[in-house]
């Protein structure tokens, strides 16, 4: 290959680099703050299109949902009065549920290749790609 | 700009739904060829930080705010396939738990959110890329014009799916201007939150960020001798 043997002026990554799971911790963390905390701060006016829908008159079609019971509607915790503590933890239930439904699905896309392919190959990407990159 | 149910009549929203469909089985196929080791984990934390991020209401004036859609930003440190896939599950949580955003409307916002913020973004940034030089800022400054762009072409998009199937008989080019006026403003504090995001991953580890790939020089380096 013609990947260059010698590091530049400026090595990327360093010799100390941060590990991928410090990364993913630290970004957690950072997430976790915004969902329960953080969020309570943020602006309580409606975003974009709602302004925009009651502007030009059509916002009177708009239907409640659904799911406007579900104990967690409209990011608060139904029954908790306080609303900090009530929105802080509607956000990390949220952050939670998010994170598991994604890890579920991670799961298994990554393990599909592996049992489609052959078994005893190893985990880098197996065989030349058909698809090209955008 | 999560759509309510209603907006849209009944054909338009299946139509939307049966789009979006095909673009997430699509992403679930090309999403195995963005998806390795070193990224798997952080597509997960790209789906609770955009949940998280679309938490926070920033104001833009007259009584409105907007938040960040989190659409470039997941393709630039993700790849687009998997950026439609954190989206479509931020969408899905949000619509069933926390009536965010109509169900019968679900397709309609993963088709703008989740595939075509994600595309347009994907899309600007590489073009800023090629355009900008070969230097490391490039790429979180390329991230945020792909962010910039992705907000006000996602609005544009919702009009033309109103011009299509609204319910209501409203000027369309009235919608265009305060959609396109307003998520343009939006579309900075996508920009710059996306900016920050980048920057801070790229600081950490240039090598997890999928939009770099390609861009930076020796990204794998690897020096027996250093290992032991």
């Amino acid at each position: 290959m013609s990947a260059p043997t010698r590091p530049g002026p400026e090595p990327l990554g360093g010799p100390r680099r941060t590990s991928t799971r410090m990364v993913v911790l630290v970004g957690l963390l950072v997430t976790l703050l915004l969902a329960g905390v953080v969020s309570f701060y943020a602006s309580s006016h409606p975003d974009g299109l709602s302004p925009v829908a009651a502007g030009l008159g059509f916002d009177t079609t708009a239907r409640e949902s659904a799911t406007a019971g579900s104990p967690l509607a409209g990011y608060r915790v139904a029954d908790v009065g306080d609303a900090r503590l009530s929105g802080g933890l509607a956000g990390i239930a949220g952050v939670l549920v998010v994170g598991a439904v994604m890890a579920g699905l991670l799961l298994v896309l990554r393990r599909r290749p592996r049992t489609a392919a052959d078994p005893t190959a190893p985990s880098s990407p197996s065989g030349p790609s058909t698809d090209p990159d955008a | 700009m999560h759509v309510p149910d209603g907006f849209l009549d009944a054909p338009t929203s299946v139509g939307t739904a049966v789009l979006a469909a095909a673009c997430v089985a699509g992403s679930l196929r090309r999403a195995r060829h963005e998806l390795d080791d070193k990224a798997a984990p952080l597509a997960g934390l790209v789906a609770v930080f955009v949940f998280a991020a679309q938490l926070l209401n920033f104001p833009v004036g007259a009584g409105t705010s907007g938040h960040l859609i989190g659409a470039a930003l997941a393709a630039v440190l993700v790849g687009p396939a998997t950026a439609t896939l954190c989206l479509t599950v931020v969408l899905a949580v949000q619509a069933l738990l926390f009536a965010d955003g109509g169900i019968s409307a679900l397709g309609t916002n993963i088709l703008l959110m989740g595939v075509v913020a994600v595309w347009v973004g994907w899309g600007a940034f590489r073009l800023a890329l090629a355009v900008l030089p070969r230097r490391r800022w490039s790429v979180p400054l390329a991230a945020g014009t792909g962010a910039f762009a992705s907000v006000p072409v996602a609005a544009l998009a919702f009009v033309a799916l109103y011009a299509v199937g609204g319910v209501a008989p409203i000027p369309i080019g009235a919608l265009a201007v305060a959609m396109g006026g307003w998520h343009l403003v939006i579309g900075l504090g996508e920009a710059l939150i996306t900016f920050l995001a980048v920057s801070s991953i790229l600081a950490a580890r240039p090598d997890l960020v999928h939009g770099a790939r390609g861009h930076l020089p020796a990204l794998e380096l690897r020096v027996p001798e250093a290992a032991r």
